[in-house]
C-alpha cells in the first residue's frame, strides 16, 4: 500500500466573483417558482385533508375496514378496504405481466433486433403510449373482455386448486381484476419500455466488449453486464408505470364489474379501485359525497407516496451493488 | 456524497408529492360551469323582449336572451332536440343544457349558476331550504316534464317474447331465482322452451337516477321479494355491474343469459329485446312510450304550492291495461318566485314550448313518453305563473 504525497493545496482564492443584475434576477426568479411550488402544494393538501377529515369524522362505517361505499344513505356508511385492495391487487398484476415484456422489448431493440427492424419497433410503443385510456376502455369491454372467456376456463380448469385462479361462476363475463391488470398492464408497457431502453443504452460498451472478451455469450453479458448496470434504472421505470396504473381511471371503470366485495379470487368479476369509485360515484355525489371521495383520493396518494419511497429505497441500496458507481 | 443523496432523496421526494398532488386534483377537480350566468348585453335585450306577442310560424312564442341550464343526462336528448327546434325558431335566443347529472345540477342550481337544472327526483327538504338563497322571496320547485319506461332487456337467444312480474324481477336481481327455467318463470311463460343456463343479471356501477326509480318500482311493488329502500346506487345482491345505460345495454348484448335495466331509447338502439310486464291486467304490458304515459296517469301530484312532484307508487301497482309500470319522470327545476331577471323570460317561454302539446308531442319517436293530459296542463299554468 503506498501512499501518495497529497499535491500541494492551492491557495484559497479571494477573488469576489462578479454579480450582474440578470444573475440577481434569474436566481430569485428560479427560487420564487420553487418556492411558489411549495405553497400550492401545501394549500391544495391542506385543503383535501380538511374536507377529508369532515367526510371521515360523519362516517359510519369504519373508513379504513368498511366495505362497501354508501355516502348518499342517511348516516352515510363507506370505506376503503375494497378500493384498497382492488388499486393494489390489479397494480400487481399489471406489473407481473408488464415489467419482464417491457424489458425484454427494451433488450431486443438494443442488442438483438437488426437496426433496420428497432426502429420501427420503438415507434409502435410510443404509438401505444397516445392512445388514450378511455379508448383502452371500450377496446377492453368490447374486444378483451369476450376473448378472455377462454383463457379464464382455462386458467379455472388448471389452476383453481391455487384459490387464486378459482372462479366461482364459470359463465360469468371476465370483466375482473384480472382482466383489468391485463389492460393495465398493456397500458403501462410503453412508458416503462422507453425509460429502460434508455438505461441499457447507458451501459458502457466496455463493459459488454470486456465480458465479450471473456469468452461471454451474449446471454452472459447481458446477464453479467447490461442487467446488473440497468437495474436501478428498470426499477425506476416501473415505478413511473406503476404510478400510472395505480391512478388508471377510465379503463378500469369500464371494463371492471365493480362490487364491494374483497375476494382473492382474481378471476371473480368484484373489487374496485380508488379511480374507478371516484368516476362512478362522482356524478350523482351531493357536496358531501364529494368530500367522502376527497379522502378516498388521499388514501390513494398516501399509497403512491408509500410505493415510491419504497423504491426509492430500493433503488439506493441496490446503487451499491451494481454497475451505476463504476 | 451522503449529504447528497439525502437531498436528492428529498428532492425526489417532493417530486414525487407534486405529481401524485397533480393526478389526485385531476382526480377529484370538478368542471365547474364556470362562464357567467349571463352577459350584459344579452340580460339586456332580454329584459326588453318579454314573451313577443306575436307567435312565429312555428307556433313558438319565442324570448331572446341567454341561459344556462343543466342536470339529468336521462332527459339530455329530449332537451337537445327541443333547444335545436325552440332556436331554429327564435333567433336571439341561445338555451345551453349540460348533461353532468342531477345531482349536479342541482348542486349548480342552488349556487345560482343555472337559469333550471333537470333531475331525476324532486328536490329533498334541505335542497329546497338552500334553493331559498337563490330564489329571492320563493323557492325551488320540481315540474315534471320528461317520462319514460324503463326498460328491463334480456339476451336469452330462442326466447323473443318473455313475460316476468314484479316479484319474479326483483327475486331475479336480488340472486333468489338463478336459472331461467326456475318455476316461477315458466309459469309466468307457459308454452315457451326455457333454457337451464344461469341468469346474469346487469346493473349500474355508477349512481343513477335510473337505478333509484327501477328499485323505487321494485320496492313499490314487490316490497316483499326486494327487501332494500330505494337508493340510487345499487344495493342488489349478486350480477355484474357496467359504467352508465350505455355500458349496461352493451353488457347485456353481448352475454347470453344476461339481463339488465335501461332506457327504452337503449333497448330501440341496440335492437335488445324487452321483457313484458304481467301487471295483472289482462295481457302483458310491453314498455313502449304510450304505455308508459298510460302508467304515469296513474301517479299522484303530491308537491305543494307550486311544486308539482309526483308520487308514482300508484303507477307502480296500475292494473290497467296497457299502462306501463316501470316509469320514471324527470324534472326541470326554477323557482316559483324570484328568478333571475336577465334569465327569466327565456326560462319561461322555454319551459312553456317544452310542455305544449306540441313539444310533449316530440318525446315519443326518441323513446320517451309525453305526460298525461292532466298533468301536463298543472304544468303549463305553473309554467305562466313563474315569476
Amino acid at each position: 500500500m503506498t501512499t501518495t504525497a497529497p499535491p500541494p493545496t492551492a491557495p484559497p482564492q479571494k477573488t469576489r466573483t462578479v454579480t450582474r443584475p440578470g444573475d440577481r434576477i434569474f436566481s430569485g426568479l428560479s427560487r420564487g417558482s420553487g418556492i411558489f411550488l411549495l405553497v400550492v402544494m401545501a394549500a391544495i393538501a391542506i385543503f383535501l385533508t380538511y374536507r377529508a377529515v369532515q367526510a371521515i369524522s360523519k362516517d359510519h362505517g369504519n373508513f379504513l375496514t368498511t366495505f362497501e361505499w354508501n355516502a348518499s344513505l342517511n348516516p352515510p356508511v363507506f370505506g376503503v378496504a375494497v378500493l384498497a385492495y382492488g388499486t393494489v391487487v390489479s397494480s400487481i398484476i399489471a406489473m407481473l405481466i408488464a415489467v419482464p415484456i417491457a424489458v425484454g422489448i427494451a433488450l431486443f431493440i438494443t442488442h438483438y433486433a437488426p437496426r433496420r427492424l428497432g426502429g420501427p419497433i420503438a415507434y409502435v410503443i410510443d404509438l401505444l403510449a397516445a392512445v388514450p385510456s378511455i379508448v383502452y376502455g371500450l377496446w377492453g369491454a368490447l374486444f378483451l373482455v369476450p376473448h378472455l372467456r377462454g383463457l379464464n376456463l382455462w386458467l379455472d380448469k388448471y389452476f383453481g386448486w391455487t384459490y387464486i385462479f378459482h372462479k366461482q361462476d364459470p359463465n360469468s363475463a371476465p370483466r375482473s381484476l384480472f382482466t383489468v391488470g391485463i389492460l393495465l398492464a398493456i397500458m403501462i408497457l410503453p412508458i416503462i419500455t422507453n425509460v429502460s431502453r434508455e438505461v441499457i443504452r447507458q451501459v458502457p460498451r466496455m463493459h459488454e466488449e470486456a465480458a465479450l472478451a471473456l469468452g461471454a455469450t451474449r446471454w452472459e453479458v447481458i446477464r453479467l453486464s447490461v442487467l446488473p448496470f440497468a437495474r436501478s434504472g428498470i426499477i425506476s421505470a416501473s415505478m413511473l408505470g406503476l404510478g400510472r396504473a395505480l391512478g388508471e381511471t377510465m379503463a378500469v371503470a369500464t371494463v371492471l364489474s365493480a362490487s364491494p366485495q374483497l375476494s382473492g379470487h382474481i378471476l371473480d368479476p368484484l373489487g374496485g379501485t380508488f379511480s374507478q369509485n371516484i368516476v362512478a360515484k362522482f356524478g350523482e355525489a351531493d357536496e358531501f359525497g364529494r368530500d367522502a371521495l376527497i379522502a378516498s383520493g388521499l388514501v390513494l396518494f398516501i399509497i403512491t407516496l408509500l410505493v415510491n419511497g419504497a423504491a426509492r429505497i430500493i433503488i439506493q441500496r441496490r446503487k451499491e451493488y451494481s454497475g451505476a458507481n463504476a | 456524497m451522503k449529504l447528497q443523496r439525502k437531498n436528492g432523496l428529498r428532492a425526489l421526494t417532493v417530486g414525487a408529492v407534486a405529481v401524485t398532488g397533480a393526478l389526485v386534483l385531476t382526480a377529484c377537480g370538478s368542471d365547474n360551469n364556470s362562464s357567467s350566468n349571463s352577459t350584459p348585453s344579452a340580460s339586456a335585450s332580454a329584459g326588453g323582449s318579454t314573451t313577443s306577442s306575436s307567435a312565429n310560424a312555428s307556433g313558438i312564442s319565442c324570448a331572446t336572451g341567454q341561459v344556462l341550464a343543466s342536470g339529468s343526462t336521462a332527459q339530455q336528448n329530449a332537451i337537445e332536440a327541443w333547444v335545436k327546434n325552440y332556436q331554429q325558431a327564435c333567433s336571439g335566443a341561445s338555451i345551453n343544457y349540460k348533461p353532468s347529472s342531477s345531482g349536479e345540477g342541482i348542486v349548480d342550481f342552488n349556487q345560482g349558476t343555472d337559469a333550471f337544472a333537470g333531475s331525476d327526483s324532486p328536490l329533498k327538504p334541505e335542497e329546497v331550504a338552500s334553493s331559498k338563497k337563490v330564489c329571492a322571496g320563493g323557492t325551488g320547485i320540481d315540474l315534471p316534464m320528461v317520462g319514460g319506461p324503463i326498460a328491463v332487456g334480456y339476451n336469452l337467444p330462442g326466447v323473443n317474447n318473455l313475460v316476468l312480474d314484479a316479484t319474479t324481477l326483483a327475486k331475479i336481481f336480488n340472486s333468489q331465482i338463478t336459472t331461467w327455467n326456475d318455476a316461477a318463470i315458466k309459469k309466468l311463460n307457459p308454452g315457451v322452451n326455457l333454457p337451464s343456463t344461469k341468469i346474469q343479471t346487469v346493473h349500474r356501477q355508477d349512481e343513477s337516477g335510473t337505478t333509484d326509480n327501477f328499485t323505487k318500482y321494485l320496492k313499490g311493488a314487490a316490497p316483499a321479494a326486494w327487501p332494500y329502500e330505494h337508493a340510487k346506487a345499487w344495493a342488489g345482491k349478486g350480477g355484474q355491474a357496467a359504467a352508465k345505460s350505455s355500458g349496461v345495454a352493451g353488457l347485456v348484448k353481448q352475454t347470453a343469459g344476461s339481463i339488465g335495466y335501461f332506457e327504452l331509447s337503449y333497448a330501440t338502439a341496440s335492437s335488445i329485446p324487452t321483457v313484458k310486464i304481467n301487471t295483472g291486467a289482462p295481457q302483458p304490458v310491453e314498455a313502449t312510450s304510450a304505455n308508459a304515459s298510460a302508467g304515469i296517469a296513474s301517479a299522484k301530484v303530491v308537491g305543494t304550492g307550486a311544486d308539482l312532484s309526483l308520487d308514482l307508487s300508484g303507477a307502480y301497482t296500475t292494473k290497467a291495461a296497457n299502462a306501463y309500470p316501470i316509469v320514471l319522470v324527470t324534472y326541470e327545476i326554477a323557482c316559483d318566485k324570484g328568478n333571475k331577471a336577465s334569465t327569466l323570460p327565456l326560462t319561461k317561454s322555454f319551459l312553456n314550448y317544452i310542455a305544449s302539446s306540441q313539444g310533449q308531442g316530440m318525446l315519443s319517436s326518441a323513446g320517451y313518453a309525453p305526460l298525461p293530459t292532466e298533468i301536463a296542463t298543472k304544468v303549463q299554468s305553473a309554467i305562466t305563473a313563474l315569476s
